[in-house]
């Protein structure tokens, strides 16, 4: 049974980085792991969306279709409803409350939207996360992206995995320890 | 060797040209392509370059092929127009050792002016060609071209499209092959296109066609899936994943990885007792019209149904979703809900990007039509700045704004002025040739080079101007300054685009003048990792960060028509984002109070 995730977010959030190590775990795991990015202008600010989809038999496309996502991770509030069609209806989402206004917003010509997380608990099983907050109390605000990871490890549990082997080869040498910090405590608040 | 490792597919063509051997690639960037090379550029035993363009490329990976080494070129689908001219007589000669080139194709536009389908290009030039469908396919599919190329003797396509250069799946690992160098025979016969040697070639270009069309039929990579169904599928590509999605083992398929020239003996074999066969194909109807041929159109659900209606979208992506759709109508699998509360979240200009001050200048002037180009600075056009009336293609900012500008010097009392606007990289690409074209035929429209130092927006590759290849060796910086003088043109300014003071007098002084004139804006990308030269060059940058003083703010919102997206306004007063600001002073020269430091 294929299993699909969505990880969404603004460009420079880090869901690349979160999306590889993802990948690397679930390949370790023996799945067949397909993964596909849309990030042509991420660095100028705009939406980045990762497809990752797993399977202990064949994954063919790499791109989930609507409707068809297990879990929704939103690296930002206004993303998770941007992509809310892609969720299963019993689908689950795991939401940063972070706002990154975009140029619309900025420029004054609308407000950020309100009730963005009253509507997505409206329609969806919706866990609400401050995942910057939780990042400071490691240590670094930097590691909101592995605390968001975690709460994917936690919710579609993956937690056999040998994650800190991952995050040993594919994070320098001194953030390591912050960024395994940071995965537990993610798994922690999907519990 | 045998590991397997999760790559996307621009790495593993990466890969395949390494372990088939090869020792020079070149190629322009351009989305969804660019990350080939840079893939390329890490393995030693390759010589990689970025080239000024595609032809540049395309024409030194031939010069290498006949120099006696495995040669490779790779570009996106626009990219192959530019390099097309080579491309159409080198299908002629062939080379000496393999020669294969990539075109990445943009089904979706992501991050591209058209939507172009290059398996015309195939047909076209009569150059045989693969579709990979995932990364493993992406390495197979190279490495076996390069033996095509030798064997044929031809050039050999390889047509991806963004979800296969930018999607990961498991790739297992071989090494490298070495290939000695093929020593170079003079042949002159072949290699020299004189209309008395290119009508000999073009015969043996016709035996060729007729050989590998037999090798289409045969091929592994045209494959059959008999699930002992009454439905067919016949898709290239990625699409082949996507029908698979779809129709499982549902449906019998038939794989096309070779798909110039068409297997059409296998086709015919395949339709054959069927009673409906979709082909799946992102952008034309190109695998369709040749099922049409065969005599199948009764039976036939491509882009058209046999009634002549349409079926599948023309254009797009066809994703699983949109496959769907079209053969069992619409679910209702997806969650609904209110999508009124999602505001769009448009690619904008960074914080400190150099080309805002410019811009914002632009922008404020009446009796100005802007000519753009391809590059960040296209998002000139948007709001706020509104400052770019038309674009097409690499280069053509400076050719269009001078023929613009000779039809409006008809205009008895014209006067409405043209500007074109290019990158560093654009001009290197082809803006050189539009700005001699405005020297020679005596035009007047005013040129701006926004020199960022680096090719910004497929993620800054060096070129000609950097200082640095593109396997981080440091070269000649060319000086765009002594182009543009070299070109013929007298009135020359090199300005700071942040100074919007500047920024304002240059232009009324260009605009002043009847002769053609150039202004080069010289400040680097405000993502660029800066070298030596620009350290030198710039040694107070962004040692400062600005900060509205709230007292003196009387939330005006002048400020914001600076487009800046690390301002933003709270309380009807403005506040600027202290980590995204780099303090490149724009606000500040903006607002008429004085109310930024």
């Amino acid at each position: 049974m294929t299993k699909n995730i969505l990880l969404v977010g603004v460009g420079g959030q880090g869901t690349i980085l979160a999306s590889k190590i993802l990948t690397l775990g679930l390949q370790k795991a023996n799945y067949d792991v397909k993964m596909s990015e849309i990030h042509g202008m991420s660095q100028r600010g705009g939406s980045v969306t990762s497809h990752i989809k797993y399977s202990e038999d064949q994954v063919y496309s790499p791109v989930i279709e609507q409707g068809q996502a297990d879990i929704i991770v939103a690296f930002e509030k206004m993303e998770a409803l941007r992509y809310l069609d892609y969720l299963k209806k019993d689908g689950k989402i795991f939401v940063n409350d972070y706002e990154i206004p975009s140029i619309p917003i900025t420029s004054g010509q609308v407000e950020y939207p309100q009730g963005i997380l009253e509507e997505l608990k409206r329609v969806a099983d919706t866990t609400v996360i401050d995942a910057t907050k939780e990042a400071e109390k490691i240590g670094s605000s930097k590691v909101m992206n592995m605390i968001l990871l975690g709460t994917i490890i936690g919710s579609m549990n993956l937690t056999h995995i040998d994650w800190d082997t991952i995050l040993t080869e594919n994070v320098k040498p001194q953030f390591i320890e912050l960024n395994k910090a940071a995965i537990r405590q993610g798994i922690a608040l999907a519990k | 060797m045998s590991k397997q490792q999760l790559m996307t597919g621009n790495e593993a063509i990466a890969r395949g040209v390494f372990e088939a051997g090869v020792r020079f690639a070149a190629a322009y960037p351009g989305t969804p392509s660019t990350e080939i090379l840079e893939n390329i550029s890490t393995y030693k035993e390759i010589s990689a370059q970025w080239s000024p363009n595609e032809k540049v490329a395309f024409e030194a990976a031939y010069g290498a092929s006949l120099g006696g080494a495995r040669s490779f070129a790779s570009m996106k689908h626009v990219g192959l127009n530019v390099a097309a001219d080579p491309f159409f007589t080198v299908a002629y000669t062939g080379g000496n050792a393999g020669l294969v080139v990539v075109t990445a194709d943009e089904p979706g536009q992501h991050s591209s002016q058209n939507e172009q389908d290059n398996r015309n290009y195939a047909r076209h030039a009569k150059v045989p060609m693969f579709e990979p469908a995932d990364s493993t396919e992406c390495k197979n599919m190279t490495k076996f071209a390069f033996e095509m190329s030798e064997k044929y003797e031809t050039p050999v396509l390889i047509r991806v499209t963004t979800r296969v250069c930018h999607s990961k799946s498991l790739v297992t690992l071989e090494d490298r092959v070495e290939k000695d160098i093929v020593p170079y025979v003079k042949n002159a016969a072949k290699y020299v296109c004189v209309p008395a040697n290119a009508r000999v070639r073009r015969v043996e270009v016709e035996k060729r066609l007729d050989a590998l069309k037999e090798y289409s039929d045969n091929c592994e990579w045209n494959y059959i899936e008999d699930n002992g169904a009454s439905v067919g599928v016949i898709a290239s590509g990625m699409a082949i994943n996507y029908a698979k999605e779809v129709f499982g083992k549902t449906v019998n398929y038939l794989n096309i990885g070779f798909s110039f020239p068409l297997p059409l003996g296998k086709i015919e074999q395949f339709c054959k007792g069927l009673t409906k066969v979709y082909i799946i194909e992102e952008n034309d109807e190109y695998i369709e019209d040749a099922v049409k041929m065969a005599g199948f159109k009764h039976i036939c659900y491509g882009k058209y149904q046999p009634n002549g209606e349409r079926f599948l979208p023309a254009y797009g992506e066809l994703t699983s979703d949109v496959i769907r759709k079209a053969a069992m109508g619409d679910s209702d699998n997806a969650v609904s809900y209110d999508r009124s509360k999602v505001v769009g979240r448009p690619p904008a200009l960074c914080a400190g990007c150099p080309h805002r001050g410019f811009f914002y200048e632009l922008g404020k002037r009446k009796n100005l039509v802007v000519s753009g180009d391809i590059g960040c600075y296209t998002l000139g056009f948007a709001a706020p700045y509104n400052a770019m009336d038309f674009n097409c293609c690499m280069g053509a900012s400076v050719s269009g704004a001078n023929g613009m500008q000779k039809v409006f010097n008809m205009v008895e009392g014209n006067n409405k002025r043209v500007v074109g606007v290019l990158g560093d990289s654009t001009f290197f690409h082809s803006g050189m040739t539009s700005l001699l074209d405005v020297v020679y035929n005596k035009g007047n429209c005013i040129t701006v080079i926004l020199d960022n130092r680096i090719t910004g927006m497929t993620g800054h590759q060096q070129n000609p101007g950097t200082g640095f290849t593109a396997q981080g060796e440091p070269t000649e910086i060319v000086d765009i300054e002594g182009i543009v003088k070299a070109l013929g043109i007298k009135h020359i300014r090199v300005i700071d685009p942040n100074n919007l003071k500047l920024v304002s007098d240059t232009l009324d002084w260009a605009i002043a003048l009847d002769e053609p004139s150039v202004i080069i804006t010289r400040y680097p990308c405000v993502l660029k990792k800066m070298s030596m030269a620009d350290k030198n060059e710039w040694p107070n940058m962004y040692q400062s960060k600005c900060v509205v003083d709230s007292d003196k703010c009387i939330g005006c919102k002048l400020c914001l028509r600076s487009g800046c997206p690390a301002i933003s306004f709270k309380d009807k007063k403005a506040v600027i984002d202290k980590t995204m600001c780099v303090g490149c002073t724009v606000c500040k020269q903006i607002c008429p109070k004085g109310a930024i430091n």
